[in-house]
């Protein structure tokens, strides 16, 4: 497979493109921000962005989606970080349908599936439990009662939790923390008894949730994939969310590099414009680079997730580390060379470096990725 | 419709190649050739004087030859394999699955042929070509001067017209193995009135001639492969340029991209033993069979990170040039990182080998091999333009920064 967009994929983006820079500009998320939306996303804009067929992308033809794959996932991620738009799609669209398509049975699939992709239907994973990604770690009990579970714990970190019709909960069934065997993904709604759901507003001004679990009572039908065997199915989700996140970071990234270097040729000091210097030309050469390298351990990942995502391990992690080192060097880099009018909040640049922070933990950071990859190679 | 077919059977045609290529490769690469050069005799650079190091070297580079494959994407009828941009790929990919050394190595192959294929007239090709692809003649490179490095353009030796001739004097310095080069493709100055960029010439010259001679340097690795290379009234036919005369810099910047393209590589080495593995072995492991030196094994670590990347992307500008999309001075994005990365690792190798990797003469250390190879490293962001020149080509030709 060649690593460059098809004419369909360069198709797909531009009218990706075309969309969100017209209807989700970063004024867009600035606006929810300073107004204090409740649901902090534009449920109109979400809806035409679902007649669109993006909100089903993921999804098969046979469920109302338009069944394409994870490379053309991230051509909308990435178009999605240009502008910082605060959007369903990267919890509902990428994490949950793939959730549900990879481990429903038939009955959660056509009951679930169909509401993604007409957007009618919000779906999260929840996972994370302590302050870093450690899926292995999850310590939220399911414990057999009647002929369902009963669940107890709490979550951190789950994406559009506030808004979210259906939850997908990483929970133990049995082992202990740090376990693979004993992990099991449960559907859990909501509205459930003992479900108790606060909304973190992050420091991005994206939507996220902290979920509390108290004695929830789920049915037996309510499990997504095979009791204690969750961990595969979890890896091969979070590696979809992953690919998509490092997406967005690449979009986000070249994003601000690009305003930078404007910036570079039309602002002066001692009598030149400061792109003159070289000290920041090299500088600025050098964000470059490493944008495109990771670009391409990027689009890398996300074509070894379409050719199989149980073999899309390494790849999945060395993109996600390189993007979050890359974004964090271009938000930085950003708000360095814009000098004072960079650490304006008139001045969009803020904006991106919050959502890089975000982006980095989201999934597990540069370190955590760079970890499994050694461990991986066996060292 | 019709397209989508057409690149089906594209597809279908080119499993095919991979197919049979990988049989042939497993049938006729001596096991001997699927490990990584250790030293510069496990690399076959051909000449008039060349000798194989050992019989499979020698089997290895007549089988490959035959194929045409030590050139798989030049024409055939220069002694090329006539491989498609895809074709080529899938022989490198496959390759690299065994671990398969380049069967001949030269200056030929990575700069003078490309740049021939381009500005040579068809008697330069003809006469060249063949004798590069057959490992005939060992090419060397006569760019820099003492007095002009970095600043190329500014080079001082000169070719005065004199009939059919050019007449040449003045020296070179850095020339890679010109001492034991056939011939060199040098920049010379046949206009001393025109601006510095437009008075250039692109030459082809026999070593051999009247008034060439070499003095070898001594590098920090102790070893002495280039040459201060001196022309003393050396008489070239005029028919001997590339291109137009005066108009040398335009072939001298294209094969800059080329060679910048081949070091860019050294970045890159999939095969192998993993980094982390190597370290283990001098450094230990703990309990948990993890590297014994935490600190070491995060930079491992991040290097792989970043050494998978650079692949990727390498992978990635051969595609978009196949596919128009490629900036012309990619290569030299390129040539910055890779570089650096192949710096990092030796930085890498000779932290993890410790006390062992101080060795420069024992017959353990196989006469310092590792760390000569660190110290020869350590060229590789100067030569072929430095770390900084390559940054400022960025920022100026991709970037289109002011003043650049
Ligand atoms: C929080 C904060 C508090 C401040 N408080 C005060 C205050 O109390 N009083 C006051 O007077 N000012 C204050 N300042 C202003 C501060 O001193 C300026 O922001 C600073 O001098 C940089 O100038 P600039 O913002 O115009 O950036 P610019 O000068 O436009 O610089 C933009 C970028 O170009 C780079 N650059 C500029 N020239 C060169 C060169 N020759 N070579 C290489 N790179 C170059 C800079 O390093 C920077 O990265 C404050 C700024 C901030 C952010
Ligand atoms: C192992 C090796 C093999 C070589 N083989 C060959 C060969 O076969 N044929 C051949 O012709 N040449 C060869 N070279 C020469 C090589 O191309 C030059 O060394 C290189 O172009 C740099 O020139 P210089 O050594 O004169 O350094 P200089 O140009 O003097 O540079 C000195 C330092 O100044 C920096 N510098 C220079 N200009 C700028 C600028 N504008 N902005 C910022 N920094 C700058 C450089 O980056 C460098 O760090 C070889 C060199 C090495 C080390």
């Amino acid at each position: 497979m060649a690593l460059v967009l098809t004419e369909e994929q360069s198709m797909l983006r531009d009218s990706a493109r075309g969309l969100i820079s017209d209807k989700a500009p970063v004024s867009h998320l600035r606006h929810l921000r300073d107004s204090k939306d409740p649901i902090g996303f534009s449920k109109e804009f979400w809806h035409s962005f679902a007649e669109m067929g993006f909100a089903g992308l993921l999804v098969p033809e046979e469920f109302g989606g338009s069944g394409l794959g994870y490379v053309e996932a991230g051509v909308v991620m990435e178009e999605i970080g240009r502008t910082l738009m605060p959007s369903p799609f990267l919890a509902t669209s990428v994490v949950a349908a793939s959730a549900l398509n990879r481990g429903g049975n038939a009955g959660q699939k056509s009951e679930y599936l169909p509401k993604i992709s007409n957007g009618s239907l919000l779906a999260t994973l929840a996972v994370d439990e302590g302050a870093k990604h450690r899926p292995l770690q999850t310590g939220l009990q399911a414990v057999r009662a009647g002929n369902g579970f009963r669940l107890s714990g709490a979550k951190a970190l789950v994406v559009d939790g506030h808004v979210a019709d259906l939850l997908i909960v990483a929970a133990r069934t049995a082992g202990s923390a740090g376990e693979r065997e004993g992990l099991t993904l449960f559907l859990v709604s909501p509205a459930a008894k003992g479900v108790a759901i606060e909304r973190t507003i992050m420091v991005d001004a994206h939507n996220a949730a902290r979920i509390e679990l108290a004695n929830v009572e789920v049915d037996a039908d309510s499990v997504l994939g095979e009791i204690d065997q969750g961990a595969a199915l979890l890896d091969g989700v979070l590696d979809i969310g992953r690919g998509a996140v490092a997406s967005e970071m690449v979009g986000l990234s070249e994003e601000v590099f690009n305003r930078t270097v404007e910036y570079l040729k039309s602002r002066k000091q001692f009598g030149k414009l400061i792109g003159e210097f070289q000290a920041l030309q090299h500088r600025a050469a050098e964000l470059y680079v490493d944008i495109e390298i990771t670009r391409a351990a990027v689009m890398k990942a996300l074509q070894a997730l379409d050719t199989d995502v149980a073999k899309a391990a390494s790849s999945v992690a060395v993109a996600k580390a390189r993007a979050g080192t890359t974004a964090t060097r271009a938000v930085q880099e950003g708000v360095q060379m814009h000098g004072g009018m960079g650490m304006t909040d008139q001045f969009d640049i803020g904006f991106f470096m919050k959502r890089a922070r975000v982006c980095e933990e989201l999934f597990g950071d540069a370190n955590y990725h760079t970890e499994q990859l050694a461990r991986a190679r066996g060292y | 419709m019709t397209d989508s077919r057409a690149s089906e059977t594209e597809t279908a045609d080119l499993e095919t190649f991979r197919s049979e290529t990988r049989a042939w490769l497993e049938a006729n690469c001596p096991p001997e050739m699927r490990k990584p050069a250790t030293s510069d005799a496990d690399v076959f650079w051909g000449g008039r004087n060349a000798k194989f190091s050992s019989e499979p070297q020698r089997i290895w580079f007549e089988r490959m030859r035959d194929k045409g494959w030590t050139v798989p994407d030049w024409p055939k009828e220069y002694g090329g394999g006539g491989l498609s941009a895809a074709e080529h790929k899938v022989l490198r990919a496959e390759m690299g699955r065994i671990g398969a050394r380049p069967p001949l190595s030269s200056f030929g192959i990575w700069m003078l042929g490309p740049a021939l294929l381009k500005y040579g007239n068809d008697a330069q090709k003809k006469e060249h070509l063949p004798k590069i692809a057959g490992g005939l003649i060992r090419w060397c490179q006569g760019y820099s001067e003492p007095n002009a490095g970095s600043d190329l353009a500014s080079l001082q030796t000169r070719a005065e017209s004199d009939g059919d001739d050019f007449v040449i004097t003045g020296s070179k310095i850095w020339t890679s193995y010109a001492n034991y080069a056939d011939w060199i493709f040098c920049l010379v100055r046949t206009d001393p009135a025109a601006k510095k960029h437009d008075g250039i010439s692109f030459i082809l010259f026999d070593m051999a001639s009247k008034g060439v001679s070499t003095k070898p340097i001594l590098l920090i690795s102790g070893y002495s492969p280039f040459c201060e290379t001196f022309f003393d009234n050396v008489r070239v036919p005029k028919s001997h340029v590339v291109g137009t005369v005066n108009r040398g810099w335009d072939v001298a910047k294209y094969l800059l991209q080329h060679e910048r393209a081949m070091i860019s590589g050294m970045g890159e080495r999939g095969v192998g033993r993993p980094l982390g593995q190597i370290a283990a072995d001098s450094v230990g492991t703990d309990a948990l069979g993890r590297l014994d030196d935490s600190m070491l094994r995060g930079r491992i670590a991040s290097f792989d990170v970043d050494e998978a990347a650079l692949a990727a992307c390498a992978e990635r500008a051969v595609d978009l040039a196949k596919a128009g999309q490629a900036h012309p001075a990619f290569s030299s994005a390129m040539k910055y990182y890779g570089t650096e990365l192949n710096k990092r690792r030796y930085e890498i190798l000779m932290s993890a080998g410790g006390v062992d990797a101080l060795e420069w003469e024992s017959e353990r250390s196989r006469q310092g091999a590792r760390p000569r190879a660190w110290l020869r490293t350590k060229a590789n962001s100067i030569e072929g333009g430095t770390t900084e020149v390559m940054l400022g080509i960025v920022a100026k030709r991709i970037l289109d920064l002011p003043g650049a």
